[in-house]
């Protein structure tokens, strides 16, 4: 297998184009970043890159979004067509039994939850439509490249990003079209690769950016798309619910959102700090879908689409610090998201425009490769910081148990404001990384999930269909492992095997040798993108590569 | 010599196309959208034949609404020189498609012209075939092999029992099948060139094409699923279920 190093050595130099800003991302913070910058200084030049075949292809979210930051950086978006176009029309808040639903008044639920001016997006629709705003700004975009790693001169400051190389075979061999990737240089390079980006933990790593932070933590989040019969839709109507089939201490909850058009999309989220190795991620959302509460809305209905993306659990004390030598990070490739208001794409646009609003002056001044400590300082005084702040210890109450959660979450989202206080005048800290929180399977029964009916609930295999995932069949797994025997040798041995089961795309899956040994099977062709086996994998011997460009899911609606 | 290459823009092949609930069509609201494959092994022969010296200058044209100038630029990367859009927001039949590029070819008077055999969407495979009939032209359909001597092209063509090998006069019209060749990536710095190369926007009146539809789509449907299937308890069971269920006994 050759390394870059050795095809540029035979086969380069590679090409390189020099930008005054590179994106690594074309997501809500990507886009908005390189948008406010060409609003503010339009003869820059910025280029986003995107590893899925078009902007909106690898974008997954719930989503109800706040449109306080597209109202910032686009006033008029309502003329401008964008897809924001069901408003929320009411909040339902249920805490479910097995067999039961119980809804919240509206008096008693927290004010986080409520989602009054909100609108139900496809956050993957609003994404194309920025990204057409953004090229209509002379920003360019290259959907289908992959940043594959970070350029650094000789200072040690980050100087651009390099494209993956194109057309390497399974051997790791240059095939009949192999072309050397390139490398794209900016005065400043932003990653918006959203949660946990591969370039973006290393930069965490190189520069010690997260010293003295508390440690990220993550949830998986698993999504449908359904299309109901028209007697079904409600539009606008937003449904979460906590409960059931979610066990003990384990953090999860679901939505179920009315678009417009006869569609709902609908997905489970789980903390990835759980204990239990048999805990498949995948199995509890789909037996959340059979649930009477849930049923209700899509029986009758079609599947038409499904993913899953890692996010981040979004404690204001587990930011990073977000910017070093001659870049930033952005959005959930930070850590922005606000868990417990479960939204994050007005605070991914917020950061791009923040980051950017640093930029303008700093290009303008002729500066180049140094740290942008004016998009900290910003952000510590915007509202985005404030929003965050006041839940700030919300996913962390719930890591001391769900009486303890709900109770303190009462105190913090709903008592205290009633009184006037705005922010807790406590912080929780968390230091535990969401793979230490993994405990050996012999603590544990196997769970007996009830099998797929194919009606309500499905396979993974069935599942990756809809999400229109492929990668080019010959190129080397983009699931790497650091140490090949770690798999059977301690995952399979002590924990049960537990990739097979918090992927929600069946890449992993354990196999028997035809002389009865163990084997860890990798099928990369079926990955959506979502980052929990970099995250969860208990010894970390799992490493996300960027495959080839334009691999992944292909979203439409998501 | 000057080579026209067709292409259009279909649903993405990665895409799982759904059946729209009203049985109008297929649903393309929000679904990725590129160059039909086939029409991409075209347009990489073509450069192909250009690299060799053989060709002189490629054109691309694709027929439909104006985002088929993204599917042009995509070509145009790959090799192509210019490019030409015929649009229209009204559905293209493949006799409309014909017609149009009839007209072009007339203008632009190419020695080849490259099309893919089908697109993946309506799976038609008779836009190269109309064309040549229009054109009074020689064609060599599901090419595996193309080859330009002495002013005529050697097409290796993939037919049932084997191969079977036609040399036409130019100008001639050739249609692609899958393993004619296996397209290249398009490169950063060749999508920025593309951007550069001219692309002309023409409507369909302006070639003097009517493009009404003359065929009407009464429904489409999914095709049913598969049926479970069951497990019966011995030879005389299936025996009985073979005559009286399946009736194939």
């Amino acid at each position: 297998m050759m390394n870059t190093q050795e095809l540029i050595a035979t086969h380069g130099p590679r090409e390189a184009m020099d930008y005054d800003v590179v994106v690594v991302g074309a997501g809500p913070a990507g886009l908005a970043t390189a948008i406010r910058l060409k609003q503010l200084a339009p003869d820059a030049s910025v280029v986003v890159l995107e590893k899925g075949s078009e902007p909106g292809a690898h974008i997954l979210s719930g989503a109800v979004m706040d449109p306080r930051a597209m109202d910032e950086l686009f006033p008029d978006w309502k003329n401008r067509g964008a897809p924001l176009d069901q408003a929320v029309t009411g909040d339902d808040v249920l805490f479910l039994s097995e067999t039961g639903s119980t809804r919240t008044p509206d008096w008693l639920v927290p004010r986080n939850l409520h989602n009054d001016g909100c609108y139900v997006v496809s956050l993957s629709n609003v994404v194309k439509w920025m990204a057409q705003q953004a090229e209509a700004l002379g920003v360019e975009i290259f959907p289908g490249f992959a940043a594959a790693e970070v350029l650094f001169d000789v200072q040690g400051c980050v100087a651009g990003v390099a494209t993956g190389n194109m057309g390497i075979t399974k051997e790791g061999e240059p095939g009949e079209n192999f072309q050397l990737g390139m490398e794209l240089r900016g005065k400043y390079t932003v990653f918006a690769e959203g949660a946990r980006g591969h370039l973006g933990k290393q930069l965490l790593a190189r520069y010690k950016l997260t010293e003295g932070r508390d440690t990220q933590t993550f949830a998986i989040g698993i999504k449908e798309l359904w299309e109901v019969p028209a007697e079904k839709a409600q539009p606008g109507r937003v449904v979460h619910t906590a409960g059931w089939p979610m066990a003990g201490d384990t953090f999860g909850g679901g939505f179920l959102y009315h678009l417009a058009d006869n569609q709902v999309t609908l997905g489970f989220v789980i903390g990835l700090d759980y204990a239990n190795p048999y805990l498949s991620p995948f199995e509890e959302m789909q037996r959340w879908k059979t649930h009477p509460a849930i049923r209700a809305h899509i029986e009758g209905g079609k599947r038409i689409g499904y993913g899953a993306r890692a996010i981040n659990n979004g404690t204001p004390q587990a930011l990073p610090k977000t910017v070093f030598p001659g870049g930033a990070l952005i959005g959930c490739d930070a850590g922005y998201l606000n868990a417990a208001r479960i939204k994050g794409s007005h605070a991914a646009i917020k950061s791009g425009m923040l980051c950017a609003e640093a930029m303008a002056p700093a290009l303008a001044a002729g500066r180049a490769q140094d740290e942008l400590t004016a998009y900290p300082e910003a952000f510590e005084k915007s509202w985005l910081n404030a929003e965050l702040q006041q839940t700030r210890n919300f996913k962390l109450w719930f890591k001391k148990g769900k009486t303890v959660g709900q109770v303190m979450t009462g105190v913090e989202q709903w008592l205290l404001p009633k009184l006037g206080v705005t922010s807790p005048p406590w912080t929780l800290h968390n230091h535990k990384a969401d793979h230490e929180a993994l405990q050996p399977a012999s603590g544990f029964q196997p769970i007996a999930y009830p099998k797929p009916d194919g009606r309500l609930s499905f396979d993974r295999l069935a599942s990756v269909f809809v999400s229109n995932t492929n990668h080019e069949e010959n190129q080397p797994a983009h699931l790497t492992l650091n140490d090949a025997t770690v798999p059977v040798r301690i995952n399979l041995a002590q924990f049960g095997g537990p990739e097979s089961r918090y992927c929600p795309a069946g890449v992993y899956e354990f196999v028997q040798n035809a002389d009865g040994g163990d084997r860890l099977q990798i099928n990369a062709q079926n990955c959506v993108h979502c980052k929990t086996c970099d995250i969860k994998d208990p010894t970390q011997n799992i490493v996300w590569v960027t495959p080839e460009g334009g691999g992944g899911p292909n979203y439409a609606g998501m | 010599m000057k080579i026209l290459v067709a292409v259009k823009r279909v649903v993405d092949y990665n895409v799982k196309v759904r059946v729209k609930a009203d049985g109008t069509g297929v649903d393309i609201a929000n679904v990725k959208m590129s160059m039909n494959p086939f029409d991409e092994i075209a347009v990489e022969e073509a450069v192909r034949l250009k690299e060799k010296g053989v060709a002189s200058e490629i054109v691309a044209v694709s027929c439909g609404v104006a985002q088929c100038q993204e599917t042009l630029r995509t070509a145009m990367a790959i090799g192509a020189d210019r490019g030409i859009l015929v649009e229209t927001g009204e559905e293209l039949q493949p006799l409309a498609v014909a017609k149009l590029l009839k007209a072009l070819v007339e203008q632009e008077k190419p020695a080849l012209v490259i099309l893919g055999k089908q697109a993946i969407d309506d799976d038609c495979n008779q836009t190269g075939q109309m064309l040549a009939a229009l054109l009074g032209r020689p064609q060599g359909t599901f090419a595996s092999k193309v080859e330009v001597e002495d002013g005529r092209v050697r097409v290796t063509r993939e037919v049932d029992g084997g191969l079977e090998t036609v040399s036409l006069a130019t100008p001639a019209v050739v249609t692609t099948d899958l393993r004619l060749n296996e397209p290249r990536y398009v490169t950063l710095p060749n999508i920025m060139k593309a951007k550069k190369k001219p692309l002309a926007v023409l409507k369909p009146a302006d070639l003097g094409v009517d493009v009404a539809p003359r065929l009407e789509t009464l429904s489409v449907r999914e095709p049913s699923g598969r049926k479970a299937g069951v497990k019966v308890a011995d030879v005389a069971a299936l025996v009985d279920k073979l005559k009286n269920e399946a009736k194939v006994v």
